[in-house]
């Protein structure tokens, strides 16, 4: 096998089997002790708990994708929120009409449009009438509109901290779109009030059971598919480019390409998260979409351990699972905390949670070898991280 | 100019009124070892940004093995030419393997979805080896480059850019930094590169330059003053008070 990116020794050393474990955690433990263990017991996993953890899942999605971009090409974007969004958006479309004639004026159209006077459905909303349409917007919208934007940037060779800028300017002036009525997308109030997907009811325990399984089943795929590109000679040469842009562009690669390409997938992994979420929540708002949210999901990464895939996954997690507990326990200190922790994490764990179980692991087999003075100390291994994988 | 493999003509570069190059005539032979000397703000980073597509000339034309027009070309485009640059200060992928390094920097079908679904290509191993072998790496090979050493660094750009396979190398400062032993390493690696290439070095150490050089260009205020053997340029008046002097 060729070698490996430096940063999945961990995950190798681990062999897999944690993910695997983890992965039928999510898709088959959680939903089973949702569905069979009897309300009551300490196996039980409430419907609450296990449509709270839908939504920290879809996260996962796109802490996935923002890691691809930032952790390996180390493109920061501040604009996620805005792909999130417009994944959200279109899934909302789709539930809002699906809602039908059971609104609360009784209309073919959702009710806001209602509410603002429309005489007539607007017509890109019709597509979305079609569930399949639906599905394939969800990807294919964001990343048109990734396309186009990253195509502008990157040509351009905005980089650094100027990318990072304008696309929080991208953020703010998506929210501020889509806030105004005009848009015939809700304005401030979002799209809401969905009853059904696909003919089954939004309110019942098996279809949010479903779309935690959906959730769970994509987030899997996705880290499938990350995984894969970061293995890939492209994956590589996008660590090339975090690393040494000039050498990659006088190599003979165009690293512009590549940075589309990664912006591109990372924006679709975005808006596949959006489109899980709002059926889960049963809302889509513009404050999804604005600088706040897009910053707090480059803390998730960040927490988690950037360049490691499985760090943006644990990140998005844990930092929403606390966000949960905090802001229902102690409400006015979330923020403070979520300062607070990203402060720690910049300071003191540059590489997350990942990085501090690899240097404890590391660390545990360093003393291991001295307390047992079996043998004579190994020598200090040149490059402890690297993969011996064969070359032959 | 047949047998040049580059050639510059009244290249003139411009940044905010200063003349960076003025009226630049240049040109190299096939399989030369050129050492090109100057004091600081002489234009010689300014040359190689020029003739590697980053700086577009006001006027003038670079011309590369006589059909090539190369201000008309990117710097991806120039790269996959054949022309290869190291840089300065040792520019290489920290965070992958020394092996990595070079195989990414064999030449081959550069795109995205060539990288992405395609295999290496069955020679790259081979070339990647050959490369290894002559930078003094092999050992090292599965190293994270970061790890490697100042010189070992340099080294491996060089490999870098050896392996891609250019015709005209061009190298900026390779033994600033280094040791004396480094130094003398490097001298027998770029002497041995311009066996089956053609070498561009731009330099400030005279000692390093006599080592390796058989021609040498002295630039001056983005001009040409002097150029010919290293006993010859020496001997120069002008470059004498306006260069070698000084040291």
């Amino acid at each position: 096998m060729k070698n490996a990116p430096i940063s999945t020794s961990l995950e190798q050393k681990l062999g897999g089997a944690f993910l695997v474990a983890a992965a039928l955690f999510f898709v088959v433990v959680m939903p089973s002790l949702n569905a069979f263990a009897p309300p009551g017991s300490v196996l039980h996993i409430s419907n609450f708990t296990l449509n709270l953890f839908g939504k920290f899942l879809a996260y996962a999605i796109l802490a996935l994708g923002l890691d691809l971009i930032w952790g390996y090409t180390g493109i920061l974007s501040l604009g996620h929120g805005v792909f999130f969004g417009l994944g959200g958006y279109c899934m909302g479309m789709y539930l809002s009409l699906a809602i039908g004639v059971d609104g609360v004026y009784q209309s073919a159209l959702p009710d806001f449009m209602v509410w603002n006077r429309l005489k007539e459905l607007p017509l890109f909303w019709k597509p979305f009438y079609s569930f399949p349409v639906t599905l394939l917007a969800v990807v294919l919208v964001p990343a048109a509109f990734a396309g186009a934007f990253g195509y502008l940037a990157f040509r351009t060779r905005i980089r650094g901290v100027y990318f990072a800028i304008i696309t929080q300017a991208l953020a703010l002036s998506a929210w501020l779109m889509f806030n105004r009525n005009e848009l015939n997308l809700g304005g401030t109030n979002g799209l809401t009030g969905f009853k059904k997907i696909l003919g089954y009811s939004l309110d019942s325990v098996g279809t949010q059971r479903g779309l935690y399984i959906a959730t769970a089943l994509v987030l899997c795929g996705a880290y499938l598919l990350c995984r894969w590109i970061v293995n890939s000679r492209a994956g590589r040469i996008l660590l090339a480019i975090r690393d040494a842009e000039n050498r990659v562009l006088y190599s003979g690669y165009t690293p512009s390409n590549y940075k589309l390409f990664v912006f591109t997938v990372s924006a679709s992994l975005a808006g596949v998260a959006g489109a899980l979420y709002a059926p889960q929540v049963g809302i889509i708002t513009p404050g999804r979409i604005g600088v706040l949210p897009s910053i707090e999901m480059v803390i998730w990464v960040a927490v988690g351990g950037r360049g490691t895939l499985i760090g943006a996954v644990i990140g998005a997690i844990g930092v929403n699972w606390a966000r949960s507990y905090l802001t229902s326990s102690f409400p006015d200190y979330w923020l403070y905390f979520l300062g607070g922790m990203f402060i720690l994490v910049v300071h003191y764990l540059p590489d997350g949670i990942v990085g501090l179980a690899r240097d404890t692991y590391a660390y545990l087999e360093k003393t291991k070898g001295k307390l047992f003075r079996t043998a004579p100390a190994p020598s200090v291994d040149p490059a402890p991280a690297m993969t011996r994988a064969d070359r032959s | 100019m047949a047998n040049t493999v580059l050639f510059m003509e009244d290249v003139f570069v411009t940044f905010d009124g200063f003349k960076a190059l003025n009226k630049l005539n240049f040109s190299m032979d096939y399989g030369e070892l050129r050492c090109v000397i100057g004091p600081n703000g002489a234009g010689k980073t300014t040359l190689l940004d020029v003739v590697t597509g980053k700086i577009k000339p006001d006027s003038g034309e670079v011309i590369f093995k006589e059909t090539t027009h190369l201000t008309r070309m990117k710097q991806e485009e120039i790269a996959n030419a054949g022309i290869g640059r190291k840089f300065q200060t040792p520019t290489i992928y920290e965070n992958l393997t020394v092996r990595d390094n070079l195989e990414l920097s064999v030449k081959q079908d550069k795109t995205v979805k060539a990288m992405l679904l395609g295999a290496v290509a069955g020679s790259a191993g081979e070339k990647v080896d050959e490369t290894l072998e002559i930078t003094g790496l092999r050992d090292k090979q599965s190293w994270r480059a970061g790890l490697l050493a100042h010189g070992e660094k340099q080294w491996l750009e060089i490999g870098m850019v050896v392996v891609q396979d250019p015709d005209l190398l061009l190298v900026d400062e390779p033994v600033a930094g280094m040791t004396d032993r480094e130094t003398e390493n490097t001298a027998v690696l770029l002497k041995r590169i311009a066996e089956e290439r053609s070498v561009m070095v731009i330099e400030h150490d005279m000692k390093f330059v006599r080592e390796i050089a058989n021609r040498v260009t002295v630039l001056h205020e983005g001009a040409v003053i002097c150029e010919g053997s290293i006993d010859h340029v020496h001997e120069d008046p002008q470059v004498i008070e306006l260069y070698l002097g000084r040291g």
